[in-house]
């Protein structure tokens, strides 16, 4: 006798595994993982930097590494897969209402990849002008 | 008619004989018009009267059918049969909610969280009947109007990963409520549900996977009201912390 209600468990680790949509949503939770790991090499640039052209140019000369190559392409595409997926869902974070309407989602996802190119651009051109003195 | 013949699988648990849910095959002959309610309407009529679900309207205002069909949760009731893959139909009860009977779902712990988030309006100080009705523009009617046509199918439960990892999420039908009454011009109930909004298992613990709004058959969009929540939330803090707002 088990005349009780009946629990499923889930697997902990693998329950996404069996929809697309779910695998769909890990890799984006996964890409703060490649992220995380490409800020941590950026810093150690900057040490670098601070120790001298001596240590900047032999961290340089790591990043040739094939194994680091290899990690800051995947690391690109998780960054251009996460940022890609965060600027469709923005509409939704994000609506705008004029009047008794809402603005359509694609002009808000527009408007975050126009704001992404000036950032991009700005940066671009702040650097250009540090590089040159 | 014509009549097709296609195969169910259905989920079975009967708690008084039943150590673990098993599944159960029937053959039904299916007409073109039919949605999965009708064919497990027949089982039920014809072949079993044993097994269990859950309904009442058949045209998608209830609430009441909402299952997994090929491992996505939906009402019964608007899934055509037709729609699906040629192959047999797998019904199971909605993922994330223990198992009743058969297709039947404890949903205790939905209603409680419901209730928790105060899914009506809230008056600081209510108006003299004499003083007529609160007006509201139709501008001010479609910031939420979306999030009244919820049906608290479940569906957006049983879709949603975060509230089959971490059990105590208040989740996206109640949240998406509290988003709608604090959306509601007539209401002033906005602080008085923020203690279970703002909460780590309240709007914090939806990871933004979107599969509650993918799968609502209503078309209502609660993980955009939950994330529309983080913000004003995010905002309200730092006012608080500048001294901007009344705690």
């Amino acid at each position: 006798m088990n005349a009780k209600p009946y629990k499923r468990e889930i697997p902990k680790s693998t329950w996404y595994l069996g929809r697309r949509r779910d695998i769909l949503h890990m890799l984006s939770e996964i890409s703060s993982l490649f992220i995380g790991i490409y800020a941590i090499i950026l810093l150690w640039g900057l040490t670098a930097l601070a120790d001298g052209p001596g240590a900047y140019q032999l961290f340089l000369q790591r990043l040739t590494n094939p194994l680091s190559l290899g990690f800051h392409w995947l690391a690109l595409a998780f960054a251009l897969y996460n940022s890609i997926s965060w600027f469709n869902l923005t509409p939704k974070a994000m609506p705008v209402q004029l009047g008794e309407n809402f603005v359509p989602g694609y002009l808000i996802v527009a408007a975050h990849y126009v704001a992404w190119a000036c950032a991009s651009l700005f940066i671009l051109f702040i650097s250009g002008v540090i590089a040159n003195g | 008619m014509n009549h097709k013949l296609i195969e169910l699988e259905i989920l079975r648990y009967r708690p008084e004989q039943d150590q673990e849910p098993w599944f159960q095959n029937y053959q039904v002959p299916c007409e073109e018009d039919w949605v999965v309610l009708d064919a497990l309407n027949y089982v039920k009529e014809h072949m079993d009267s044993s097994l269990s679900y859950r309904w009442s309207c058949h045209m998608a205002v209830c609430g009441s059918c909402g299952m997994m069909i090929d491992g996505d949760p939906a009402l019964s009731c608007k899934t055509f049969v037709r729609d699906l893959p040629e192959r047999a139909i797998r019904i199971e009860p909605l993922a994330n909610f223990p198992i009743e009977r058969d297709l039947v779902v404890v949903m205790d712990d939905f209603v409680e969280k419901l209730e928790r988030v105060k899914p009506y309006i809230i008056r600081e100080e209510d108006k003299p009947l004499g003083e007529g009705e609160h007006l509201q523009t139709p501008a001010q009617l479609a910031k939420f109007k979306q999030y009244t046509l919820c049906i608290n199918c479940l569906c957006c439960y049983s879709a949603c990963p975060q509230y089959a990892l971490i059990p105590e999420f208040i989740g996206p039908a109640a949240l998406a409520l509290a988003h709608r009454y604090n959306q509601d011009s007539r209401d002033q109930g906005c602080e008085a549900r923020e203690d279970v909004v703002s909460a780590n298992e309240g709007i914090w613990d939806c990871a933004f996977a979107d599969a509650c709004s993918l799968v609502c058959p209503k078309h209502v969009d609660p993980a955009s009201a939950i994330q529309q929540m983080k913000i004003s939330s995010t905002i309200g803090w730092y006012k608080n912390l500048l001294g901007l707002k009344r705690s």
